[in-house]
């Protein structure tokens, strides 16, 4: 691979939708988005009404709870295969109870939180120093191109060979897991910043410092959020991996171990509890793009 | 414009060359203090690039440029009360992740609000200094960037086509604008543009470029403001058959000959 090379940044539809065409122009896929945030955009009556709006997204996971619950309850699924809804429900008091479940959450989130600062930091900084630096980026960019091509999850028995099945595996998979969206991510933005807009500032007299905080790093922001959401659920994805091939606590381990027991109540319920985590990091990432994107018109509008 | 006025911008045998490409050879020109001079030619015959010069964009394959500020300011570069050089681009150029007053504010160098909301009110957009610019027509945009460059009370202004994007009326209107405030502000422009009526409905002097010589420098004696009249078709008749002129020059395609001969 040639070191010129910039491998298109990661997006996925929603996080390429909410950053809106600053992130997406002189991108190959820019019709295909551009249409898309055409087609979503418009009103309908649903989405003018701010209750339904409101109470929309909530539609589809009811709906789903309720069919697993007559799916299971009226025993058209075994229960050794799936437990019913209100099973699951009792689990999470039982574990709320004896404070098993809030520790596994405590670990496991302060592990992927660790892990995404560590990686998404060192991502962030090697993205800034290469998207400015033209040198930096011909020495390390191909050598990163070839790391990142190597799945991650790849490296877990290595990983176990090194680390055993401390902390410092998980801490691991998960940087090396959150560095590349944010790194590539961060680069794009920088590259991508409008020349005009560093030439204006240059013009009317900007130190350099001032052009970077004024200019090319809010310039960047857009791409860089999208890479963060990005490795939010790539922090989340490694870190259920890595929790349930080897470790001793956190919500992977606690699946694992009720797979012993056969309690398919508490490993459903470790199944739903990533998934809350995640829509929840989600959640703070899209908040964060609202404040800090407020001038992009296609976020503003509402 | 007076006589005793001192040359301010001396623009001295300045060449340019992008590689092969010879861009302006052997240019000189002197504009004095005040003056509004206007660049005229065809596209790609090297006004912007002239301009980029005079700004500082570019650096000069040979020749130099020197602007003749006062003793003070040129000796303390940097200074709180250095009059300088502003640059007006085709497109806005406003930063969409700040407010329009953030804006304005980008261009003076104490960063001010009270001068800031001033050059706002010079430009008629005082009551939108909150907005992002993002939600603004192109008129307003141009407005808000032509504050950014008044804010800092430059004494050049570079005006690279600004109004090229605009539609006819609000393009008469940031025409009138300028001329305003040229004569209040005592500014010394120079615009680049291809339109021509637009050079001589502004300046008082039209320069004409031609595969990167100054191929004409006309003064333009109409009085301001200016009306549309036969004087001003004179002057713009004159400078369009200069520039068509080597068009007609160039001897017509042969005209189609008989198919046989004897």
């Amino acid at each position: 691979m040639s070191s010129k090379s910039i491998a298109p940044p990661i997006q996925d539809q929603a996080a390429l939708h909410a950053a809106g065409e600053h992130v997406v122009n002189r991108e190959s896929g820019t019709s295909i988005a551009s249409t898309r945030k055409r087609y979503s955009t418009d009103d309908n009556a649903f989405l003018r009404s701010p209750w339904l709006n409101r109470l929309l997204p909530f539609g589809l996971p009811l709906l789903l709870l309720i069919g697993w619950q007559l799916l299971t309850a009226n025993g058209w699924i075994a229960g050794n295969i799936l437990p019913t809804p209100v099973e699951v429900f009792r689990a999470l008091i039982r574990l709320l109870g004896t404070g098993e479940l809030v520790e596994n959450i405590a670990v496991s989130t302060s592990r992927a939180l660790s892990g995404f600062a560590i990686g998404g930091g060192l991502g962030f900084l090697l993205g800034v120093v290469n998207g400015i630096s033209q040198l930096w980026e011909k020495i390390s960019d191909s050598s990163i191109q070839m790391i990142r091509n190597i799945p991650h999850l790849s490296l877990i028995p290595l990983v176990i060979v090194w680390f055993g099945i401390g902390e410092e595996a998980k801490l691991f998979l998960v940087s090396l897991g959150v560095f590349f969206p944010v790194y590539l991510n961060t680069f794009h933005g920088i590259r991508s910043v409008d020349r005009g807009l560093v030439e204006m500032g240059k013009v009317y007299g900007l130190s350099r410092l001032a052009l970077y905080t004024h200019i090319i790093l809010p310039g960047a922001l857009p791409s860089i959020l999208v890479g963060i959401r990005y490795a939010l659920g790539i922090m989340w994805l490694t870190l259920i991996v890595a929790e349930t091939v080897a470790a001793d606590a956190g919500i992977g381990y606690m699946a694992m171990n009720a797979r012993e027991f056969m309690q398919m109540d508490v490993i459903v319920l470790s199944i739903l509890l990533y998934a809350l985590l995640g829509k929840l990091s989600d959640s703070m990432a899209k908040l964060l793009e609202k404040r800090w994107l407020r001038w992009n018109p296609v976020l503003s509008r509402k | 414009m007076t006589v005793d006025q001192a040359a301010f911008l001396h623009v001295d045998h300045i060449g340019k060359r992008f590689g092969e490409r010879q861009i302006l050879s052997q240019v000189d020109i002197t504009i004095e203090r005040g003056e509004f001079v206007a660049i005229v030619g065809r596209s790609g015959c090297g006004k912007s690039t002239l301009l980029r010069l005079i700004a500082g964009l570019e650096q000069p394959t040979s020749g130099q440029i020197s602007i003749d500020r006062d003793n003070k300011a040129s000796s303390a570069a940097g200074a709180d009360g250095r009059r300088s050089t502003r640059f007006l681009f085709q497109e806005s150029r406003l930063l969409p992740w700040k407010s329009v007053l953030d804006n304005v504010r980008l261009g003076i160098p104490d960063k001010n609000r009270h001068t800031a909301r001033e050059a706002l009110a010079q430009v008629g957009l005082a009551d939108r200094e909150k907005e992002w610019p993002g939600i603004l027509s192109g008129g307003q945009k141009q407005r808000v960037a032509l504050a950014r460059a008044l804010a800092s009370c430059p004494d050049l202004l570079l005006l690279d086509e600004p109004l090229g994007a605009l539609d006819a009326l609000t393009r008469i209107e940031m025409q009138q604008l300028i001329e305003r405030l040229w004569i209040e502000q005592e500014l010394t422009i120079v615009l680049v543009t291809h339109d021509v009526s637009e050079a001589v409905a502004l300046a008082d002097r039209v320069l004409l470029i031609e595969e990167g010589h100054i191929a004409l420098d006309m003064r333009i004696t109409l009085d301001r403001p200016r009306e549309r009249d036969s004087g001003f078709a004179h002057f713009e008749n004159q400078i369009l058959g200069r520039l068509l002129q080597r068009d007609n020059r160039q001897p017509l395609p042969m005209v189609r000959q008989p198919n046989f001969c004897i």
